[in-house]
């Protein structure tokens, strides 16, 4: 029987990969993904998980290594952050369209210039396009859950796509919590043994990664695009029988008191338990407001987010990240585009908030929905604007 | 719910004692939180954790701005902070001192309710060391019985190993000889 324990997430997101009993872990340390690493290393070194760990140069040696390692059939798990993910980068792009399931948990944290630990999502969303299926956990149940949940979603030989996790630097992956850990039998029912389609063996070789000239590239592209869409059909399984065997159900947009609200906040990752708190307060004061929440960041679930804010006059969408020079935050520039002409769609007013750490409270969630209410009867001068951060 | 911040020194163990005490609320039926200050983390250097508490779902990740109680592992920085920032109105400021309450709320100005104990030295006593988490864990249970000495007894053995039967002792000693006042 699965128990309910006081524990780290970090060190319930290493028991997941524990659990999920991978091949190879190839990771180079950086804050605030450190635990997660460290507590791997430290049971495969006593025995607890038999897997190899490479101990690589860089985060780029660190991609390259899973890479290799998943193309080889060995069932692959890595962890960085913020300018380790920056230096990731180039490799990132790879096993998307080599069709290469490595699972990695991303411990968001802003990006230098100025150089910072905290927690934003500046790191991830700059890698919003690498074509990983992207998951956004809000606590941490959800973020042992979800990796077991990657493990089964990416290697389904349906989907066979990278995968990532992503959990919020310090605010999750530094914080002690109740989690229900499932036990080694009951992590078997739901994640069958890794068996790829294709994997490199020098007895069968073949070749994985040529040169795409431009008579296939485009149409390489294209498949890889479709491979992703199609995925959804595999994660939304992956929760359901998820649901059916420890009774946690998930989906790809979470809402909360949304049915009859007429603005709802829209948000991602572990600020939205402090949103579900706002929501609380201000229902009380007899405002209808609810709390839409993405899980499902890539591919992203359009008719799933539409149907969710059916009915909804506005929403106030938060952005942990901000794009220079841009329209506004990548949630609100993917909800605009969503949204762009569809009948009775609801006003969007883009917020950005919670950088390099900065705390998001409920007063500031207050002061979205205030300024979202007022901006329904008189459009803003700007397409997005700051809250939180201190006047000149 | 019930919001504790700890006051300590890096190396004095205030991050271990916030994660005991949220996992002996757990272990309870408990809902809590643990958090460091989050940071880099330095030997010596003013640093804060800080534990929530509650019996329903915690639905926050703010900071903790205005805390039940405050617990100040190290004497030494009352003269630096405001030990007692935010503290709520009913709240309580729990001290590892020699310093007797008058003598601190005269120099002090701490005008809460105030647990104070000698923790350093019964930690010095009982486990040969200045560090005085586990004495003050004693204290903090004798001033608010936040968590059961059971379960917190339980968390230690986990904690600990071997050492945990020296620790449960400073801990026992801290019960007994703090002074809430």
């Amino acid at each position: 029987m699965s128990r309910r324990v006081g524990i780290e997430v970090s060190i319930a997101v290493a028991e997941a990969v524990r659990l999920a009993d991978v091949d190879v872990v190839a990771a180079y340390p950086i804050t605030p993904q450190t635990h997660i690493i460290e507590h791997i290393s430290e049971l495969i070194a006593t025995g607890q998980l038999d897997a190899n760990f490479i101990p690589v140069e860089s985060e780029h040696a660190a991609m390259s290594c899973c890479c290799g390692s998943s193309a080889a059939g060995a069932r692959t798990f890595t962890s960085s952050s913020s300018q380790g993910l920056l230096l990731m980068s180039e490799v990132l792009f790879i096993p998307g369209p080599l069709r290469l399931p490595i699972v990695m948990v991303v411990a968001d944290r802003a990006l230098s210039a100025p150089i910072n630990i905290w927690n934003d999502h500046q790191d991830i969303m700059s890698q919003r396009d690498i074509g990983w299926i992207q998951t956004f956990a809000q606590n941490g149940q959800e973020a042992f859950d979800l990796t077991l949940h990657a493990f089964r979603v990416a290697e389904d030989r349906r989907v066979s796509l990278p995968m990532i996790v992503t959990i919020d630097g310090f605010i999750l992956s530094h914080v002690i919590e109740p989690v229900k850990l499932l036990t080694q039998e009951e992590v078997n029912q739901y994640l069958p043994p890794f068996k790829p389609r294709y994997r490199l063996d020098p007895k069968r070789p073949i070749t994985m990664g040529p040169v795409g000239i431009p008579e296939v590239y485009t149409e390489a592209k294209v498949a890889h695009n479709e491979a992703l869409k199609a995925s959804k059909k595999v994660i939304l399984q992956g929760w359901k029988e998820f649901a059916d065997l420890f009774g946690r159900q998930y989906h790809p947009v979470e809402t909360y008191r949304s049915e009859d609200a007429d603005i709802l906040l829209v948000t991602m990752g572990s600020i939205s338990e402090t949103a579900i708190g706002a929501v609380d307060a201000m229902r009380d004061r007899g405002q209808k407001v609810g709390l839409a929440r993405i899980l499902l960041w890539r591919p992203f679930p359009g008719p799933e987010f539409r149907r969710a804010t059916r009915g909804a006059k506005a929403l106030a969408v938060v952005d942990r990240c901000l794009p220079p020079g841009a329209t506004s935050g990548p949630v609100g520039t993917e909800l605009r585009s969503l949204f762009y002409k569809v009948p009775g769609a609801p006003k969007i007013f883009n917020f950005i908030a919670g950088l390099g750490g900065r705390d998001v409270r409920v007063k500031h969630l207050e002061e979205m929905v205030d300024k979202t209410m007022a901006y329904i009867k008189r459009r803003p001068k700007e397409l997005y604007e700051v809250i939180g951060a201190h006047e000149k | 719910m019930r919001e504790i911040r700890i006051h300590g020194r890096g190396g004095q163990g205030a991050v271990t004692l916030s994660g005991l005490v949220a996992i002996a609320g757990i272990d309870e039926g408990k809902y809590a939180q643990a958090f460091p200050s989050f940071g880099p983390e330095r030997r010596g250097a003013p640093v804060m954790a800080f534990v929530r508490m509650s019996d329903s779902p915690i639905e926050t990740r703010e900071r903790i701005y205005h805390p039940d109680i405050v617990m100040v592992l190290d004497s030494s920085l009352l003269a630096l902070l405001d030990v007692s920032r935010g503290l709520r109105k009913d709240g309580i400021v729990i001290l590892n001192t020699r310093k007797g309450i008058s003598q601190l709320r005269e120099t002090f100005g701490l005008d809460s309710r105030l647990a104070i104990v000698d923790a350093n030295t019964i930690a010095r006593e009982v486990l040969g060391l200045p560090i005085t988490n586990t004495t003050m864990l004693g204290a903090l249970l004798k001033a608010t019985g936040i968590v059961g000495i059971e379960a917190i007894e339980d968390a230690l053995d986990r904690r600990f190993g071997r050492l945990s039967e020296k620790n449960k002792a400073a801990m026992h000693r801290g019960i007994e000889e703090t002074v809430v006042a």
